[in-house]
């Protein structure tokens, strides 16, 4: 089987990768401002529900159920899709998607496809097999195109070019459109606009992802901000949509929960400014060639696992990427991945499948377990749990190591108060090493903690002996 | 009625932090709660759960339940040990015994928040994620500080922002958890405090660890200690 392009070829370990990316200040300045105002929005915008809570509780309780019956449903989603007009395609991994929507694209004679905003097509590195194949896609979100115009990578689930700021972009629309543009907002998405509008009335067929796919009627849905992807799902002849299997909703009517959940959680909007519905194909109205690329890449492992399977009620909102404070100060190029942030060092690896692979395994430990996510996440995805619990896994993959044996001979060590109390009194001789109170320096791994602190002296007497002479 | 009480001194306070425990002690009986201290505990198992080591976590689970399963209350002044009981222990196979971080039991158990402290210091106080997110601890220390005689309580910048210790992460990814350090700092430093406080001497020894090794004259003191402090028998450096 090929690998899968959930992550990034040659990607460094997570503590190698963040090592370098800490180095960077103007990353640093750039995503501290962004989560910073995006984060204070979001807790305003949450703020006015009442019934947030049981929102987030309906938002869990809707996908767990769409994970339970997800064989039945997605039958019925081709059904209903088939029905009205579209095509129903399967595909079992990256490879074999790149490979039907290539096909796809040429059945058109398209040389080049506009695409809108999609996590699935980032997932699978449709762009690269696309160009490879001879076809030229296009990126229609100010922030992708931005991403592709920079040769640059993702960074955020959301807002992929977070990571630069607007006199880096003004830089690169320079450089790639070949124009004199101000870093004034406007005029950036002006050029934007521009160079893209007559990719728009050009181009005959589009590419997207979903956020939402309804069972019983058919019907795709996929929020955006900018209006981009309404062009791209109208305009085009032909539209093929890329879809992870677990973007299902049962009916139309559990779409209220995530219409108010997502908006709020993502760009901290009320309302998504816009929202576009279709349901196959419409005689002279849109696009007249639907079809819907369903991906597994990982996901029905993943749904295997009872704790991990969580991880696949994610809606994309990055709530968890904005309050992580890992993320905050690495960025999201260090998760080596399209999905980075606290769902990505959850969700990357069990999508790769596979812990023997030392990048996957590093991602579950890039995380202090602080919770933050957790507390914000829409649909309730226990992050800080499937973190400890594919921490397991990686330790499971990775046999005997310095560590593990380091780690059995602590919980030998505890399981007796006995020999603990031996341990604890050897250790107590570190306090000679000790000048003014502190330790400053320890061979390793203590020199990883010393690097940067101090470790106090260890007391010549421990509570323990203090309470046997004092109350025992 | 004197409530009885079992100290769960957790294996990092009992080892590097006695002062701390040794002030539980002298808090709890204050307050006129009868303490015991199991000798046979050792430690809860955190740092092997969460560092992916969930088998040699559970004899330790089990370790704490036979040592306090007898006992109405366990107190521990630690929010992420006393997590790990609460949360983690029933994800174990164990029914572990009630057990409370300091500042829940005092104010959720014995119902007080003035304890009768004196502490004449410029405190500022870190919430420490596991109290906060885990165990919804609140505003309780901070309702507990402000009932303290000559204490000025000045507010963190930020205080909900993780510290970066997360255990051994620390360790493992000891650049980030030192960036997460910095702003940290940053924020203690901006409030002029003396003493920077928390219910954790994990966080603080992280926080104190960056701090000392700055010399910036910021003295991290476990809450319990702030508590226990009175005018009488006052807190004193004792290192």
């Amino acid at each position: 089987m090929a690998r899968n392009p959930v992550t990034w070829l040659g990607s460094p370990t997570f503590p190698k990768a963040a090592r370098e990316a800490l180095q960077d200040t103007q990353l640093r300045q750039n995503l501290r401002r962004a989560t910073g105002t995006i984060r204070g929005r979001r807790e305003a915008a949450v703020a006015e529900m009442t019934d947030w809570e049981m929102l987030r509780v309906a938002g869990e309780q809707i996908k767990d159920d769409v994970l339970a019956r997800l064989d039945t449903l997605l039958v019925q989603l081709e059904e209903s899709v088939t029905a009205r007009g579209g095509v129903v395609h399967w595909a079992r991994d990256a490879e074999e998607a790149n490979r039907i929507v290539l096909g796809l694209c040429r059945d058109e004679g398209a040389d080049e496809v506009v695409k809108v905003k999609s996590m699935a097509t980032a997932e699978i590195g449709l762009n690269e097999a696309l160009e490879a194949g001879g076809v030229h896609a296009v990126e229609t979100d100010l922030a992708e195109l931005i991403v592709q115009l920079g040769d640059d990578r993702p960074s955020h689930i959301l807002v992929p070019a977070i990571h630069r700021n607007r006199s880096e972009i003004r830089e690169i629309f320079q450089r790639r459109m070949g124009i004199e543009v101000s870093d004034e907002p406007a005029d950036l998405a002006e050029a934007a606009r521009v160079y893209l509008r007559e990719k728009f009335l050009t181009t005959k067929v589009a590419i997207s992802g979903a956020n939402f796919a309804v069972a019983d009627t058919g019907s795709i849905v996929v929020l955006e901000s900018e209006g981009n992807g309404r062009m791209c799902l109208t305009l085009p002849d032909t539209l093929i949509t890329v879809m992870g299997i677990e973007k299902l909703v049962p009916s139309w009517q559990d779409l209220e929960v995530f219409l108010q959940l997502l908006p709020r959680s993502s760009t901290a909007e009320r309302m998504n400014p816009y929202t576009s519905v279709w349901t196959g194909v419409t005689p002279g109205d849109g696009p007249q060639r639907f079809h819907l690329v369903l991906i597994d890449n990982g996901r029905t492992s993943t749904l295997e696992d009872s704790v991990g399977r969580q991880a696949l009620r994610c809606i994309r909102c990055s709530a968890c990427l904005n309050v992580c404070p890992v993320y905050e100060r690495t960025g999201g190029k260090s998760y080596g991945s399209v999905y980075p942030g606290p769902i990505g060092a959850i969700l990357t690896p069990q999508l790769v499948g596979d812990m023997r692979d030392p990048q996957a395994a590093s991602l579950p430990y890039a995380s202090s377990l602080c919770g933050a996510c957790f507390e914000v996440c829409p649909v309730r995805i226990d992050i800080p749990s499937v973190l400890t619990h594919l921490r397991a896994e990686a330790v499971e993959a990775k046999g005997r190591t310095a560590e593990s044996i380091a780690m059995a001979a602590a919980a030998w060590m505890f399981r007796e108060a006995s020999r603990y109390e031996k341990a604890q009194k050897a250790g107590s001789l570190a306090r000679f090493l000790a000048r003014d109170g502190k330790i400053t320096s320890l061979p390793w791994p203590g020199s990883k903690w010393t690097s940067s602190r101090d470790v106090p002296a260890p007391p010549a007497e421990s509570f323990r002996t203090w309470w046997r002479k004092n109350r025992g | 009625m004197r409530v009885k009480v079992a100290l769960f001194a957790t294996c990092l306070t009992d080892t590097f932090f006695p002062e701390t425990a040794r002030a539980v002690v002298r808090l709890l009986e204050r307050l006129d709660c009868s303490v015991e201290f199991p000798l046979d505990q050792t430690c809860c198992g955190q740092m092997h759960f969460n560092t992916g080591y969930r088998e040699h976590s559970k004899p330790l689970a089990r370790k704490y339940t036979e040592v306090f399963g007898s006992y109405d209350y366990v107190v521990a002044p630690s929010g992420s040990c006393a997590g790990m009981v609460r949360e983690v222990h029933p994800t174990l196979g164990e029914a572990p015994p009630r057990t409370f971080e300091l500042a829940e039991f005092l104010v959720d158990v014995l119902g007080v928040t003035d304890v009768g402290a004196w502490f004449p210091h410029r405190v500022t106080y870190h919430p420490t994620c596991h109290s906060l997110r885990m165990l919804g601890v609140g505003d309780k220390p901070l309702a507990l500080l402000r009932a303290v005689k000559a204490l000025d309580l000045v507010e963190l910048p930020d205080s909900t922002q993780c510290c970066g210790f997360g255990g051994t992460f620390a360790i493992k990814n000891a650049e980030t958890s030192t960036a997460m350090l910095a702003d940290k700092m940053r924020c203690v430093l901006d409030t002029g405090a003396e003493v920077l406080s928390a219910g954790d001497n994990s966080c603080l020894m992280h926080i104190g660890g960056g701090l000392s090794r700055l010399r910036t004259g910021v003295r991290p003191v476990h809450l319990a200690e702030i508590l226990a402090s009175t005018e009488e028998d006052p807190w004193l450096a004792t290192r």
